[in-house]
C-alpha cells in the first residue's frame, strides 16, 4: 500500500479537526475536534510504524499512549467545561473574554484562569 | 528501509491499486467525510454521533494497516468510552436537541482559510515527499496482541506505568474540578448536581 | 630628615587633620581642638624649618609621576625657591594663629569641628599651591581652596546673606576659573608640559607661541582668585563668614594665591608687554576703586576687605611692573599686618557686639575694654597706612620703587606705561588708604558716648595671638635688606623720591582725615542717655551680623570723615561703584531672560513633541488594542496562520535550495 494514502488522509482529518477547533462555538464542540486531530496524529503513527517494521513498535507504542493521554484530557477537558458553565451558565467560547482588552473584572475571579485552561487543553 | 529500497525498486505506481488500497481509500473517504460533516453540523448530538462514524472508521484503517490491537483499543476507548463521555458532557450543558444555528462562531471563515491552507500545505509537503513510498503489509502482522504485548511490557514498561499515574493525577483532577465545593453550592441556579461523579466514575473505569 | 620630605609633610599634615577632625568631629569633640591646632603648627614649624635650610638659596625642586597622563605629563612635583618657602611660611603662621584665635571666636559654635576641620583643610591646600611645581597638582589645591571658602564663607548658612555671598564667591571665582583653566592648557600645550620649570624655561627660550592670550587667560583666573577688578565683588560680601576665617582666606592667604600664581610664572606675563598693561591698568583701577569705597563702608569687615582689594592691587601693580620680589615682599607684610586687623576687628566685634562703624563711633570706653585689640589694631593700621618704620612702609616703598624704575624706564621687562600708571595710582591710593585707616581707627576707638557693654577680658587665646602678629607687623619691615637675598637677590631699601612722595601722601590722607573729624564732632552736642543705646544690641558676640548694618537712628549726626571727604561720590562709594546693579543689568537678567525663553521652548516646543510621542504611541495602542478581543479562538487562529505560513517559507525555502 502506498504511505501517501494513509499520511494525506491524516493530514486531512488533522486540518478537519483544525477548522472544529477554530470554528466551533460550543466548548465540548471543541473537544471533539480536539479528539479528531489526535485520531490524525495516532493514524499517522500507525501508518509509519507499519512502513518502517520498527522492531520496538514505537510507533503503535506512542498510539497506545496518546490514547490514553486523550482519554484523560476529554475528562479533564469536560470537567473544566462543566465547571465553567456552572458559573457562567454558558459553554460557548466566544463568551468567555475575560482576557479581553479593557474587561472589568469578573465577578469569580477563577473564570479567566478556567477559560484560559481551557483553551490550552484544547490547543 | 528495507521496505524504502524494495518500494524504489518496483514501484507498483497508483493507476494500478491493490484491494487493500482500495478498501483504504473507501473508507478513508467516509472517515473524511463523517469528519466533515462533525465539524459542521448545526446539531450538536449529531456532531457526536458523526464522530463515532469517524472514530470507527479510523478504527477499521487501522486494522487495514495490520494493526489490529490498536483497532480494538480505538473502539473500546473512543467509541465506547469517550464519545459517550461527550454525550454526557453535551446533556449535563444543556445543549439543545435539533439544530441550533449558531453553532459556529464568527470566527469561522478565518478558520476555514487557516485550515485550508494548513491542509494544502501538508497534503502537498506529505505527497512530495512520500510519493513513491510503499508499505509492505505482507508477512506477520506487526499490530497483532501478541506482539503489541511484548513489546508493551517488554520495552514500554516504564512509560506505561509513568501514564498509569499520569492517569490518576487526570482522575484526581477531574475530581477535585468538578466536585461542588460547600461555598459555591448555592450559586449556579442552573447548575446541574454531581456531573463530576459521572466523569470521575468513567475515568476510572478507564 | 631632607628637605624635600620635609616639604612633602608641610600640605600633608593639616590635610591629615583635616581629614581626622571631620571623621572625629562627631564622636570625639574632645579631639577636635588638638586636631586643628597641632597639625597646622608642626606645619607652620615645618615650614620655618624648611625655609631655613632652603635660605634663599638654589631653589630646590623634586618631582615623582604617579601615573602616565598622556602626552602632557603631570607629575607631583615640589619647587622650593625663595618665594615659595616664605609663602608657605606666612600661610603656617597665619593658619596656626587663625586656629589658634578660633578656640576662643567660635568656642560657642556647634559647627566649630567641622568649620576647623575646612580651615585645616583649606590651610593644607594653599601649602600645596604654594610649594607645587606642577601646574595641575597646584589647580588642585587652587580648586579644594575655592570650595573651602565656599564652604566657609556660607558658615553661618542660617542667614540669607552668608547663603547668597557664599555662592556668589563660588560662582565669581569659578568665573575666572574657566579661562584660568583654558589659560593653562594652552600654556602647557605650547610648553609640552605642565612642570614649572620646564615652562619657564620654554618660555626662556621663546618657545611660547601666544603668550599675549595666555597671560589675558591667565589674568581673569588670577582676578578672580586674588578679587581684582572686575571680579572683586565676591571679597566684601564673603565678610558673612566668621572674622577668622576672613582674616585667614580672605586677608592672608587665598587671595594671595592669585598674586603668588603670577609672580611663580612672571617670565610668561612679562612675554608680553600688552598682558603687563593690562595688568597694570587693572591693578590701578582696583587699587583707587576699593580705597574709594573702603572710604564710604560701614562696617568695619567691610572696609577691611576693600582694603585688602586695594593692597591686592598693590601687588598686582609690581608684578605689572615686572617685580615679582617686591610683590611677594607687600604680599607677606600684608599677610601678617591684614591678618592682625581682622582678627583684632573681631575682638572689636565681640566687644562692640556690632558691625557698624557709626554705631561704635556712638560708643565710649571700647579702648577700655579691649586694650590688646586697640593697641594692636593701631600697629596695624600704622603698617597699612604705610607709615614707616612698620611693614607696611617697607613693601609699599618697594612696590612703589619698582614702579618707578619701571616709568623712569629703568626697567627691561616693563613697559613705561605700566610703570607709570602704577606709581600714580599707588601714591594716590596711599593717600586715600592713610584717610581710611585714620576714619577706622577715629570711628571705632574713639567714640563718644554710652560706655560699650562689658563682656569680660578677652581669652588669652585671641589677644595673644593679636600680640604674636604684632610682631612681624612692626618687625618685618627691618627684615627688607635681608629678604632681598631670598627673591631674586633684588634690594627693598626705599629711595628718598618714593618715600617722600609715599609716606606724604599717607601723611596728608591721615592729617585731612583726623582734621575733617574734629570739625565734624566738634559742634556735636551732647545726646541723651539711652538714645544712643541701639549700639547695646548685646548677643553672642561671635556672631557678626553681615552685610550693611541696620540703620541707626538718626539720633545726632555721626562724625564721619569719609562722608566729607568723598563728597557726592560718597553713597556710589558705599554702594561699591555700583558694580553688582552693573552685573545685575549686564549678565543677571539676560541670563534670566534666556532661561526664560529656553523655559518655554522646553515647555512649549520640546514637550510637544514629547507628549506628542506619548499620544502617538497611545493612539497606535488603541488601534492594536482592538485586536484583543478576549476570543481565545481569533488568537489561536492568528497563531496557526502565522506557523502555517512559516511552515510554508521553510519547505519552499528547502524545494529551492535542493533545486538550486
Amino acid at each position: 500500500m502506498h504511505l501517501a494514502y494513509p499520511a494525506v488522509l491524516a493530514a486531512l482529518l488533522f486540518c478537519t479537526g483544525l477548522y472544529g477547533v477554530l470554528a466551533r462555538r460550543n466548548a465540548i464542540l471543541v473537544l471533539m475536534s480536539v479528539e479528531l486531530m489526535l485520531n490524525a496524529v495516532n493514524l499517522n503513527l500507525v501508518a509509519f510504524d507499519v512502513w518502517l517494521r520498527d522492531t520496538l513498535h514505537a510507533g503503535q507504542a506512542l498510539t497506545l499512549f496518546t490514547i490514553a493521554i486523550a482519554a484523560a484530557e476529554i475528562g479533564i477537558g469536560l470537567a473544566i467545561v462543566l465547571m465553567v458553565y456552572r458559573n457562567r451558565g454558558t459553554a460557548d467560547i466566544d463568551r468567555l473574554r475575560d482576557t479581553a482588552e479593557g474587561h472589568e473584572p469578573a465577578p469569580t475571579t477563577d473564570a479567566a484562569p478556567t477559560a484560559d485552561r481551557a483553551t490550552g487543553a484544547a490547543a | 528501509m528495507s521496505a524504502l529500497t524494495l518500494a524504489a525498486g518496483a514501484d507498483p505506481g497508483f493507476l494500478s491499486p491493490t484491494g487493500v488500497e482500495i478498501a483504504f481509500v473507501l473508507v478513508g473517504i467516509a472517515t473524511l467525510g463523517a469528519a466533515l460533516v462533525s465539524v459542521t453540523t448545526k446539531q450538536l448530538v449529531h456532531a457526536a454521533l458523526w464522530l463515532v462514524v469517524t472514530l470507527g472508521g479510523i478504527a477499521v484503517e487501522y486494522l487495514l494497516l495490520t494493526a489490529e490491537f490498536i483497532a480494538w483499543v480505538q473502539v473500546l476507548i473512543y467509541v465506547g468510552s469517550v464519545v459517550v463521555l461527550l454525550l454526557f458532557g453535551l446533556m449535563l450543558t444543556r445543549a439543545p436537541i435539533g439544530r441550533s444555528p449558531d453553532a459556529d462562531s464568527g470566527n469561522r471563515w478565518a478558520a476555514l482559510a487557516v485550515a485550508l491552507a494548513s491542509a494544502a500545505a501538508l497534503v502537498w509537503v506529505v505527497v512530495d515527499a512520500f510519493r513513491t513510498t510503499w508499505i509492505d503489509l505482507d508477512g506477520p502482522a506487526q499490530g497483532s496482541t501478541k506482539v503489541s504485548g511484548e513489546i508493551l511490557f517488554r520495552h514500554w514498561v516504564l512509560p506505561f506505568e509513568a501514564l498509569s499515574v499520569l492517569l490518576l493525577a487526570a482522575l484526581v483532577g477531574a475530581i477535585v474540578l468538578s466536585r461542588q465545593s460547600p461555598a459555591d453550592a448555592p450559586a449556579g441556579p442552573d447548575a446541574p448536581a454531581g456531573p463530576g461523579a459521572s466523569a470521575g466514575s468513567d475515568k476510572e473505569h478507564r | 630628615m631632607s628637605t624635600t620630605t620635609l616639604a612633602v609633610l608641610v600640605p600633608l599634615l593639616p590635610f591629615l587633620g583635616a581629614v581626622a577632625g571631620l571623621l572625629l568631629g562627631r564622636t570625639a569633640p574632645g579631639f577636635v581642638r588638638p586636631l586643628a591646632l597641632l597639625p597646622t603648627l608642626a606645619a607652620a614649624a615645618l615650614a620655618v624649618t624648611v625655609a631655613v635650610r632652603q635660605g634663599g638659596g638654589k631653589a630646590v625642586d623634586a618631582a615623582t609621576e604617579l601615573t602616565p597622563t598622556g602626552s602632557v605629563p603631570v607629575e607631583l612635583a615640589l619647587h622650593l625657591d625663595g618665594f615659595a618657602v616664605l609663602a608657605a611660611v606666612l600661610v603656617g603662621i597665619v593658619a596656626t594663629c587663625v586656629q589658634l584665635y578660633s578656640t576662643a571666636y567660635l568656642r560657642e559654635d556647634p559647627r566649630y569641628p567641622s568649620y576647623a576641620a575646612l580651615v585645616s583643610l583649606f590651610t593644607s591646600a594653599m601649602l600645596l599651591v604654594v610649594y607645587s611645581g606642577d601646574l595641575m597638582v597646584l589647580l588642585v589645591g587652587w580648586e579644594i581652596m575655592g570650595i573651602c571658602s565656599y564652604f566657609l564663607v556660607g558658615h553661618y548658612w542660617e542667614t540669607e546673606a552668608a547663603r547668597s555671598a557664599s555662592l556668589k564667591a563660588f560662582l565669581v571665582t569659578k568665573l575666572g576659573d574657566v579661562p584660568f583653566l583654558i589659560g593653562m592648557f594652552a600654556l602647557a600645550a605650547d610648553a609640552g608640559s605642565f612642570r614649572i620649570t620646564k615652562i619657564l624655561g620654554a618660555v626662556a627660550a621663546g618657545g611660547l607661541d601666544h603668550p599675549t592670550l595666555i597671560a589675558l587667560l591667565l589674568l581673569a583666573g588670577v582676578a578672580g582668585k586674588s578679587a581684582q577688578f572686575p571680579l572683586h565683588t565676591w571679597l566684601p560680601d564673603a565678610m558673612a563668614g566668621p572674622t577668622p576665617v576672613s582674616a585667614l582666606i580672605h586677608a592672608a592667604t587665598m587671595v594671595a594665591a592669585g598674586v603668588y600664581f603670577i609672580a611663580r610664572l612672571l617670565p610668561v606675563f612679562t612675554a608680553s608687554a600688552a598682558a603687563l598693561v593690562v595688568m597694570a591698568v587693572m591693578a590701578a583701577v582696583t587699587m583707587v576703586g576699593s580705597a574709594l569705597a573702603a572710604l564710604a563702608q560701614d562696617d568695619i569687615k567691610r572696609v577691611l576687605a576693600y582694603s585688602t582689594i586695594g593692597q591686592l592691587g598693590y601687588m598686582t601693580g609690581a608684578l605689572a611692573v615686572a617685580d615679582r620680589g617686591a610683590a611677594v615682599f607687600h604680599l607677606l607684610s600684608h599677610g601678617f599686618f591684614k591678618a592682625l586687623l581682622f582678627l583684632g576687628a573681631g575682638a572689636v566685634i565681640h566687644a562692640a557686639g556690632t558691625n557698624s562703624l557709626t554705631a561704635m563711633s556712638r560708643m565710649g570706653g571700647l579702648t577700655r575694654r579691649i586694650p590688646d585689640a586697640f593697641w594692636t589694631m593701631t600697629v596695624a593700621l600704622l603698617a597699612l597706612a604705610a607709615l614707616p618704620p612698620f611693614a607696611g612702609f617697607f613693601s609699599k616703598e618697594a612696590v612703589l620703587v619698582a614702579a618707578e624704575q619701571a616709568a623712569a624706564g629703568h626697567s627691561e621687562l616693563a613697559p613705561t606705561a605700566a610703570g607709570w600708571t602704577v606709581l600714580t595710582a599707588g601714591v594716590l591710593t596711599a593717600l586715600l588708604t592713610a584717610a581710611y585707616a585714620t576714619r577706622l581707627w577715629l570711628m571705632a576707638f574713639r567714640g563718644t558716648g554710652e560706655p560699650a557693654p562689658d563682656h569680660g577680658r578677652q581669652p588669652v587665646a585671641m589677644t595673644g595671638v593679636l600680640w604674636v602678629l604684632a610682631v612681624p607687623t612692626v618687625a618685618f619691615g627691618l627684615a627688607s635688606d635681608v629678604i632681598g637675598d631670598w627673591f631674586d637677590g633684588g634690594q627693598f631699601l626705599p629711595t628718598l623720591l618714593t618715600s617722600v612722595l609715599g609716606t606724604g601722601a599717607a601723611l596728608l590722607g591721615a592729617v585731612l582725615t583726623y582734621g575733617l573729624w574734629q570739625r565734624a564732632s566738634a559742634p556735636a552736642p551732647r545726646v541723651p542717655a539711652g538714645t544712643a543705646a541701639t549700639a547695646a544690641t548685646p548677643g553672642t558676640a561671635g556672631t557678626p551680623r553681615s552685610g550693611e548694618t541696620a540703620q541707626v537712628p538718626a539720633a545726632r549726626p555721626v562724625a564721619d570723615p569719609g562722608r566729607t571727604l568723598l563728597g557726592p561720590l560718597h553713597p556710589h562709594a558705599a554702594a561699591g561703584f555700583h558694580l553688582d546693579a552693573c552685573y545685575a543689568a549686564l549678565f543677571v537678567r539676560p541670563v534670566q531672560a534666556a532661561a526664560g525663553l529656553v523655559r518655554f521652548l522646553d515647555r512649549e516646543v520640546v514637550d510637544t513633541y514629547v507628549r506628542g510621542a506619548g499620544t502617538g504611541t497611545r493612539l497606535l495602542g488603541t488601534l492594536v488594542r482592538r485586536a484583543q478581543t478576549g476570543n481565545v479562538q481569533t488568537y489561536l487562529s492568528a497563531l496557526l496562520a502565522g506557523t502555517v505560513v512559516l511552515a510554508v517559507a521553510v519547505a519552499v525555502l528547502a524545494n529551492v535550495n535542493a533545486g538550486s
